[in-house]
This record gives C-alpha cells, sequence and structure tokens, in this order.
C-alpha cells in the first residue's frame, strides 16, 4: 500500500513526531517499502485463524490490595525536565 | 586469567587462584584499552564494579559458595540500574539515572556478580547492526569494519572481547542470537515469560525476553539459573519452577531426533554457512541424534507479522517518553504541541520514529484488521508450525543468519536490514527458547548455528548446545583484538 | 413538532481501593501533590502493571447488584493519546470484553412510579491525573496522585428519557456503589463523575437523531440543567433549519449552558490494541459466588423489607433506604426505641429536615441514633409531649449532654401528678364558668378549649389526657 504525504502527516501528528518538509519524501518512501514487506501476510488465508496476543496463553496473575509503595517525590522529581512545587511544568494546558 | 569462561573463573575464584577484585580489575584495564575501539560500553562502573568486587571476596572468605560471586558481567544498557545512567542507547533518556533496578540487575546483584557497566545497543533495541545507537556504533572485535549485530551488540562485542566474562542482553526478533553469532559467542533467549521484564526498558512487550551472552553453554546455564524465575512485578512472568540448568548438560544425545527446517536451507542462505551448519549436523549424528527435514511453512511470513506487531507494541511503549516527568525535552518548548513533537523528534533516532510511524499506521481507524489482527493470525500459524514439527522432532536446527557480519554502513535500507532476522524472528512470535552457538569461521569471521527448543525446554536446549561444545572448540576461538591498533 | 429525548449517561466511579489498579501506590483522596506517584504510576521505563485483585471483585460486586452478566474472561487494551496527565501515552481500559455486561437498575421518580434502565456494560479502567493552571507563569502543574487510580465506568442504554429520570438514575447509582461500599462517589470530589449523550427526535422516530456528549458535570443538579440546556439548544437549532452536529460540548452553569469543546485534535484515533502487559483476566463460578455470598442487602429489597418488617409506606420506605446510612440510622434508633412508626417520622421528619438545612451527612449528624432513640422513649413513656419533644430535638442540637438531662435542667419533663393535675383543673373551672356552664349544657367540644387552658397553664408540661379524663370527672 503506497502512502501520500498527507498521510504520513497525519500518522506523524498522532504520533507526535515532527517531520520536516525535507524529510517528508524519504520518510515516505521509506515507511512505504516497509507496508509493502508487510503486505505480504495479506498472502495467506487467516479467515479461520483465532488471533494470537500473546504467546502465554496464560491467564492474568491478581495482586493484594495493599499499598507497598512509599512516597519518593522528591527523589523522583530530580529526574523531571522541569518541577516546581511538587508539580511537573509543561506549557499551558489548554481545556 | 580474563579469556576464560565464567565457569571456568568461578573455580578459580573458589580455589583462590585469582580474587574478585584482581579479576574485576584485569577487565577494567582491558575496557579501558580496548573499549575505544569497540565502543562496546556507554558506561563503565569502576569505583562500584571494585568496591563489589570487595564485598564478593569478602562473602567468598565468610564461607558464601555462589557459583558466580565475584564474577564480573555487564548489563545491556536497557535493564534500570539504580543510580547509574540507563540510556537504552537513546538520546532521550542520555541524562536518565534509574531510580530502581530492574529484576534481572537485583538478581545477579543478590548472587555476588560485579556489575562492570552498561553496553551499548541499538537505539530502544532497535536494529540488528547496532548502527542505530545514539552513542555510536559498536565494531565487531573480530574485524572492526564490520557491525557486531544488534540489537545487544555491545553485549556480545564485550564478550567476545574478554572485556567482560558475560552479559545480559535482551531479545525482540533475535537481538542476542544475531550477534552472539556474528561475535562468535554463546547467545541464549529463554522461553518467554521465563526471565522477569520488571525493568528492561519495553521494545515490544509480547516479544521482549531477556537472556545470556556468554562464552559457552554451560555459561549460560550459570546464568541462566540466577535470572530465570517468577517475579509478581512482572504480570507476563510465568510460574514454573526453575530448573537447575546446569544439571543436565551432560545428559547422552543418543536419540535426540533433530528438524532440518526446511526454508531455512533455501534461497538466500550463504554457502560457507550452510557448510558449517551441516558439519554441526554430522557432529550431532555422531553424539547418536538423528536427523529430519521439517517444514515451517509460514516462516517467510514471520518478517512481515513481526514488523506490524514490534512496531505497534513499540508505538504505545514509547508514548511514555514525553519530556514530562524524566529525559530528554526540548529546548523552550512554544506550546504542548511542539514540546511533544520537537521532544520526540529531537531525542529519538530515524530508526525510532520509523518504527513508531509503522505501529501508529497499523493500528490506526481502518487499518488495525487488516494489518494487527491479521498479523496476531499468522503469529498464530506460526506458532502451530512449530508445534507441528515438535510432534515429530525434539529441536530444530539451522543457521542464526544468512552470513557472517558485514561492514558498517553497508545496509541502509531498513527492509533489507528487516530481513537480517529471517531465521531468527519466528522464535520470539512463538515465545519458544532459542539458542545461537558458534559453529565455524568463514573468512576468519564466526558462523553462529541456531537452535529452537520447545516451550520452557530451556535445560534440553542448553544441553543440546553443551553437548557440541565439548566435541567442538569453535566457542573458544578468539579474535585478535588490538593487532590492528 | 412533539420531540422526545434520548438520553445516555456514562458515569465514572472511582473505586475506593487502597492502592492503585496497576501499583502498589496509596490511592487516597487529597494528598499532597505527587505524593502518591510512583515509579509506575510515572510511567518510567521497564515498569510494569499487576492488577489489583480487589478492584476486580469491585466490579464484579457492581454486576451482581444490578443482575448483570459477569464476564468469566475480560482484557485490558490501551487506548493511545497523548495529554500530559496520561503518563505512558496510553490509558488502560476494557475496549470489547468488559468485566460486567448487560444489567439494569430501577428508578423511581417523583410520583413514585418506577421504570427499569437498561445498563449497556461496566468496565474497568485507569484514571488520568490532573493539570493545575494557576500560579506558573503561561505554564501548567501536572499533580499524578490520581493518574492509575482504579475507575468503573457504567454506560447506560439510551433509555433514558428526560432530566428527571436522569438524576433519578444517577442519585440510583450513587445509591447502590455506596451501599456496596465500593466507592465514595462524591461528586464535587470527582469520585463520581457524568459525561451525558443527548439527542432528540420527533416523538414515534425510531432513529436516534445525532448525540452530543457533554463531559465531566460534577453534581446532580447540574447533570439536570444542562440536559435542559442541551435539549432546549438541540430543538432550537432543529427548528431553525439547523442540524446537531456530533460533538463534545460542555455545561457552564453560570450562563446555564452548554458550548462546543472543539479540541485541534483532527479526529479522536485512539488505536486501541489489546494490552500486551497484561493478560486476560480470567475468574471462575466459585470466584463470582464468593462475592454474591458477602452481598449487602440492596436498596430495592431493603424498600420492601422496611414496608413489611415495619409496616411503613412505600414513600417513607424509599427515602429511608435511599442511603446505606440512613436505612441504618433507622433500623438502630427503630430497635433501641421499639417504635418503628415513631423511629420513622422523625427520621424522615425532623432530622432530614435539619440534615437539609444544613446540608449535613447523617453520619455527620449532631444528634446520632442512640439519642434519637432516647428522645422517642421519653415520648412513649409520656415524660415529654410529642410537642415538647420538638423543643428537646432542637436543643439537642447545641446541647450533646444525654436527652434526660436536657429534659430535666430545662424543666421539660411531664406532669403526671395527680395532686398538681387537679390543682390546674380546679383553677381552669374556677376561671372559665362560661365554659364550664356550655360544656354542662352538653356542648362537647368545649373541652377541648378547657384542655388547652389547662395546658397553658402548666407551660405545656401536664400530660393531657390526664388533664381530660380529671375534667370529665370533675364536671360529671
Amino acid at each position: 500500500m503506497a502512502l501520500d504525504k498527507s498521510e504520513v502527516e497525519k500518522i506523524a501528528h498522532l504520533a507526535r513526531l515532527h517531520i520536516s518538509a525535507a524529510e517528508a519524501d524519504e520518510v515516505t518512501s521509506r515507511i512505504t517499502d516497509i507496508l509493502a514487506l508487510i503486505d505480504q501476510m495479506q498472502s495467506v488465508d487467516t479467515d479461520a485463524v483465532e488471533p494470537l496476543a500473546h504467546p502465554l496463553e496464560v491467564v492474568q496473575r491478581l495482586r493484594a490490595d495493599e499499598v507497598t509503595e512509599e512516597n519518593r517525590r522528591d527523589e523522583l522529581q530530580t529526574l523531571a525536565p522541569e518541577a516546581q512545587d511538587g508539580l511537573y511544568l509543561v506549557p499551558q494546558v489548554l481545556e | 586469567m580474563i579469556e576464560k569462561t565464567a565457569a571456568e573463573l568461578s573455580s578459580a575464584l573458589a580455589k583462590g587462584d585469582i580474587s574478585s577484585v584482581e579479576l574485576t580489575r584485569a577487565y577494567l584495564e582491558r575496557i579501558a584499552r580496548y573499549n575505544y575501539q569497540l565502543n562496546a560500553f556507554i558506561t563503565v562502573c569502576e569505583e562500584s564494579a571494585l568496591k563489589q568486587a570487595q564485598t564478593a571476596d569478602e562473602k567468598r572468605a565468610a564461607g558464601d559458595r555462589s557459583p558466580l560471586l565475584g564474577v564480573p558481567l555487564a548489563h545491556k544498557d536497557i535493564f534500570c540500574t539504580q543510580g547509574v545512567t540507563t540510556t537504552c542507547g537513546s538520546r532521550m533518556l542520555h541524562n536518565f539515572v534509574a531510580p530502581y533496578n530492574a529484576t534481572v540487575v537485583e538478581k545477579f546483584s543478590a548472587a555476588g556478580a560485579v556489575m562492570l557497566g552498561k553496553t551499548n545497543m541499538d537505539e530502544f533495541a532497535m536494529g540488528s547492526s547496532n548502527e542505530t545507537s545514539f552513542f555510536g556504533p559498536v565494531r565487531n572485535p573480530w574485524d572492526t569494519k564490520r557491525v557486531p549485530g544488534g540489537s545487544s551488540g555491545g553485549s556480545a562485542a564485550a564478550v567476545a572481547a574478554d572485556l567482560c566474562a558475560m552479559a545480559t542482553g535482551t531479545d525482540t526478533g533475535g537481538s542476542i542470537r544475531q550477534p552472539a553469532a556474528f561475535c562468535g559467542i554463546t547467545g541464549f533467549k529463554p522461553s518467554y515469560g521465563r526471565v522477569s521484564r520488571w525493568g528492561m526498558i519495553a521494545f515490544a512487550s509480547s516479544l521482549d525476553q531477556a537472556g545470556p551472552l556468554s562464552k559457552s553453554a554451560e555459561d549460560a546455564a550459570l546464568m541462566m539459573n540466577v535470572m530465570a524465575g517468577l517475579d509478581n512485578k512482572d504480570s507476563t512472568s510465568i510460574d514454573l519452577p526453575v530448573e537447575d540448568y546446569t544439571a543436565t548438560l551432560n545428559d547422552s544425545l543418543q536419540g535426540l531426533k533433530i528438524g532440518i527446517p526446511r526454508q531455512h536451507f533455501a534461497a538466500g542462505l550463504g554457502a560457507e554457512v550452510e557448510q558449517a551448519i551441516r558439519d554441526a549436523l554430522k557432529e550431532y549424528e555422531k553424539l547418536g541424534a538423528t536427523l529430519k527435514e521439517v517444514d515451517l511453512p509460514n516462516n517467510h511470513l514471520s518478517v512481515s507479522a513481526y514488523y506490524v506487531v514490534a512496531p505497534a507494541e513499540a508505538s504505545a511503549n514509547l508514548s511514555r517518553y514525553d519530556g514530562v516527568r524524566y529525559g530528554y525535552r526540548c529546548e523552550n518548548p512554544v506550546d504542548l504541541e511542539d514540546m511533544y513533537k520537537r521532544t520526540r523528534s529531537e531525542g529519538f533516532g530515524d530508526e525510532v520514529k520509523r518504527r513508531i510511524m509503522v505501529g501508529t499506521y497499523a493500528l490506526s481507524a481502518g487499518y488495525y484488521e487488516a494489518y494487527y489482527r491479521k498479523a496476531q493470525k499468522i503469529r498464530r500459524l506460526i506458532k502451530q508450525d512449530f508445534n507441528n514439527a515438535f510432534d515429530e522432532v525434539d529441536v530444530i536446527i539451522g543457521p542464526t543468519s544468512p552470513h557472517t557480519a558485514f561492514e558498517l554502513g553497508a545496509k541502509t535500507d531498513p527492509v533489507t536490514m528487516y530481513l537480517e532476522d529471517i531465521y531468527t524472528i519466528a522464535v520470539n512470535l512463538a515465545g519458544l527458547p532459542g539458542i545461537s552457538i558458534p559453529a565455524g569461521l568463514a573468512q576468519g569471521l564466526p558462523i553462529g548455528m541456531h537452535m529452537v527448543g520447545k516451550d520452557f525446554g530451556e535445560a534440553q536446549i542448553l544441553n543440546i548446545a553443551h553437548q557440541f561444545q565439548q566435541q567442538t572448540d569453535w566457542h573458544r576461538r578468539k579474535p585478535a583484538l588490538g593487532q590492528e591498533g | 413538532m412533539e420531540w422526545e429525548t434520548v438520553i445516555g449517561l456514562e458515569v465514572h466511579v472511582s473505586l475506593s481501593t487502597k492502592s492503585k489498579l496497576f501499583s502498589g501506590t496509596a490511592s487516597e483522596f487529597g494528598a499532597e501533590p505527587n505524593t502518591q506517584a510512583n515509579i509506575f504510576d510515572l510511567a518510567l521505563p521497564g515498569t510494569l502493571p499487576v492488577f489489583n485483585e480487589e478492584a476486580l471483585k469491585m466490579a464484579v460486586r457492581f454486576g451482581l447488584a444490578i443482575g448483570a452478566e459477569i464476564s468469566k474472561r475480560s482484557v485490558f487494551d490501551r487506548k493511545n493519546y497523548f495529554y500530559p496527565d496520561l503518563p505512558k501515552g496510553y490509558q488502560v481500559t476494557q475496549l470489547d470484553f468488559p468485566t460486567v455486561g448487560k444489567g439494569a437498575l430501577t428508578i423511581t421518580l417523583e410520583d413514585g412510579s418506577e421504570r427499569v434502565i437498561g445498563v449497556t456494560r461496566a468496565h474497568i479502567e485507569e484514571n488520568a491525573g490532573k493539570s493545575v493552571h494557576e500560579e506558573f507563569h503561561g505554564k501548567s502543574g501536572i499533580d499524578l496522585n490520581r493518574a492509575g487510580e482504579p475507575l468503573l465506568e457504567i454506560v447506560s442504554e439510551p433509555e433514558i428519557r428526560n432530566a428527571q429520570e436522569a438524576v433519578a438514575y444517577l442519585k440510583k447509582l450513587h445509591s447502590i456503589v455506596r451501599y456496596l461500599d465500593i466507592s465514595d462517589a462524591i461528586m464535587a470530589q470527582g469520585s463520581m463523575r457524568c459525561d451525558v449523550n443527548v439527542s432528540i427526535r420527533p416523538r414515534g422516530e425510531k432513529a436516534l437523531g445525532t448525540r452530543t456528549e457533554i463531559k465531566n458535570i460534577n453534581s446532580f443538579r447540574f447533570v439536570e440543567k444542562a440536559i435542559i440546556s442541551e435539549v432546549h439548544r438541540q430543538q432550537e437549532l432543529i427548528e431553525d433549519g439547523g442540524q446537531v452536529i456530533q460533538e463534545t460540548r460542555r455545561y457552564n452553569a453560570n450562563k446555564d449552558e452548554t458550548s462546543s469543546m472543539r479540541s485541534k485534535e483532527v479526529a479522536n484515533d485512539y488505536r486501541y490494541f489489546p494490552e500486551p502487559d497484561l493478560l486476560p483476566v480470567v475468574i471462575d463460578d466459585a470466584f463470582i459466588e464468593a462475592i454474591r455470598i458477602e452481598l449487602p442487602e440492596l436498596p430495592d429489597e431493603k424498600k420492601v423489607r422496611f414496608t413489611t418488617q415495619y409496616n411503613l409506606s412505600n414513600y417513607d420506605a424509599g427515602v429511608l433506604t435511599s442511603t446505606r446510612e440512613m436505612a441504618d440510622f433507622f433500623e438502630s434508633v427503630s430497635s433501641q426505641s421499639s417504635d418503628a412508626k415513631l423511629a420513622a417520622n422523625w427520621v424522615t421528619g425532623d432530622l432530614q429536615a435539619l440534615l437539609n438545612k444544613n446540608n449535613w451527612e447523617i453520619t455527620a449528624s449532631p444528634i446520632q441514633a442512640d439519642r434519637l432513640a432516647a428522645l422517642i422513649l421519653r415520648i412513649k413513656d409520656k415524660t415529654i409531649s410529642g410537642k415538647i419533644a420538638k423543643t428537646v430535638f432542637e436543643m439537642m442540637i447545641e446541647d450533646s449532654s444525654p436527652v434526660n438531662d436536657i429534659i430535666e435542667k430545662n424543666g421539660l419533663k411531664q406532669v403526671t401528678d395527680s395532686g398538681e393535675i387537679e390543682q390546674l383543673v380546679d383553677e381552669v373551672i374556677a376561671n372559665n364558668p362560661v365554659q364550664v356552664q356550655q360544656f354542662k349544657d352538653g356542648k362537647e367540644q368545649v373541652l377541648g378549649f378547657l384542655v388547652g387552658q389547662a395546658m397553658q397553664l402548666s407551660q405545656g408540661k401536664a400530660n393531657p389526657a390526664q388533664v381530660k379524663q380529671l375534667l370529665r370527672a370533675k364536671l360529671a
């Protein structure tokens, strides 16, 4: 399936990636190549096949409802690009 | 001493032939001497390594006999290490000092192993040549113009060049086995769920699995004895008893049924590689095994299915890198959208961005059925192929890679690079254990032999690999590192 | 044209587990920012989710309470979108295989009539954090304490026909989740939130009209007002030849109108797929039955029991069972006073009025069940009259001392001493010769006046029955 540049832009926006005008052609053609590889899947009929989401066909373990974590805010916020008064700061969120 | 296997070092340490501090110093010196050439390490932990070695020696004096006590290892920089930078080979995490330890790291630490440092890797484990690292490519110790394979290229090169006794890696589509093959060492990917993923930075959650890169199958067994086991912090970690993987290494292979996958000996396979594998199979026949051709009819679809499943999961797994709570953030974002887009575009390299795009596309409205769901169905077909084969044989053996290590910059086209993993990738989709062990040399470059076992058949695979290494010395061959400069 | 309104509600309730949905971090309301945000909640690389058993049990408890199908197998999915309060960049939710399937609940309208409203499903998902906009010079602060808190999203069928029904539905849900003790469900604190889907269609029309979604309304009253205002807007729009567009709107209480929340996002594409870090949740009959056995008595059952066991009217039983706390309060008063009728009158009457006036929860009432029962006992043993009891009740609000002491120190005890009463009666007879004569002439109703005079003289403390008896005897 060939992609056009507007679709690439749409995907880039969904993935919050910036693709410059200079890169757009290259990115589009690379992704088109990859999609061609992927499309080989369509050669086999899988109508009767159940999807396999996970190699382990076992079930979820449950965790007892206990508080096991301590407050490590000050230590963890040293990792943040910008924090103040215990809050992570980001450019204004418009709601 | 540094060229020895971990098993040999373990007994040397036990006998008192050498102390852990001496051994650790020797590795640190070798790293100082050769790492600039290989770029195998992103971070070297000289001070803490010597301290851990000191502690190991004290524990030994106090009677601790843990097999890997005082043996120096390196962790792939995908495992979180508390207080030590954990980059995942990315600019996005170039400054990320993990505030906790991965379970794998914790377990090696509890076993008394000494952590020398963190090894280089393809960015977020996305690559088959170790050229996508933000910290520059790793070079193959057998020929520094060549790639070590990827994504665990730093770990493979470090083990091959004796910069450490053993190393950890992760394998999503071949990322332990292919670099092990290119670097002439043993690389083992356990069954999905056998080793905890807690603290291992996710690429594709349903495919990622940690495993050892080592100098022998016996070392891999020793490492697996430490790494394997249930971890309640990882919902996909399996609740099955852990065997002593060293206990069955010497079991006889008399009557072993080896499957030879027709599809892995077809067009595209290099003649020298094929010859090496066929020679190795003759060794197995001498050990009492019988050979039988088997079919993996959907194997040719594994790369296609993988490049839907892995990018789709990755596209979500990598959404957390947004510049808010840790890691890279772009300079002076003008607004929220600018922060997201520039942080992610500047923080991620091209290959990572490409896979995020492919995964986002495959999951987007209108394409989910045709791509993601289709890939999951193919995934079942691939698993069924293996199940059918294992009705007839005990193990499947073939080449790890169609050829030996290629030169840096030789493969610029992503699709060509993706096809590197044609023999290994189906194993991840099916969640099976797989190992690559050295089986020959071609023009001075190592050839890897690939073995696939049944679900949770770790012990048997290690036994089969070990028996080959008792008969051959390919795993003992060393690169002539340093002679060229 | 006559229009019919079609409403569907999506209600989120925060489950009151001790820890978060997928991590062992505390999940309490009102903590300092980010003090309940640990490595998993911050989506640090390498961290993984493990599912909280209690959240599952709470969801099943809810499902059983509304007679819903419980899924033996439920699956978590990732819903992908970028927002600073969503650390992983995806929300873990249940898309195709929710834990709770189809169920129903019965709502009671103000005229006493009942309607059954279908519940499509209820699924378990993670909450997001919140943004704080003040004080950061054009920046927003992010608090992730709420991120990863367990939510149950309860989706109704589009069977609600007007704002009153919507409110009745919400109140019923509120009552049920509190009876089940699975959520505080306090709208003002966000532990119960409501999104309303509204459309209109000409009466008799089968096809649904285009709906709008009004997001995050945080009180019952605003739900009612928002619906009325949105229905009005849609009607005017269509009658003026316009068309409703499917969109998300917000309700502005000050202006009493809804407005469009046009986001910059071209179109939402959440790219759902099964969460690979979690496996399917599988439960068996034993798991479900163990929960069913421990289900408390629910409002509908309790209401029926109250009407039969206590002989209460449907209305009183409905009021008394509207919350578990009120029902418990009533039953405590009733058993301590051995008088269900008086207990019901006091709880639904004076006490309810007091609570409403002050906006108090019954649990925070200054008059608790034991004291109200003590008051009723004093009425029953004739220590005080019903009328004086109201005065005592007022005093009890401020005065926390025992009821008997309040009666005693304020001299409110009913006079039952026959000597004292005889004095009163004699005085009344002496002071009212005209009325006495009228009574003697057979004007029976004058007796009431004479009793009243005696009560007045006693400042209400005399036992009226005794007074009446003595008057009759003396005037016979």
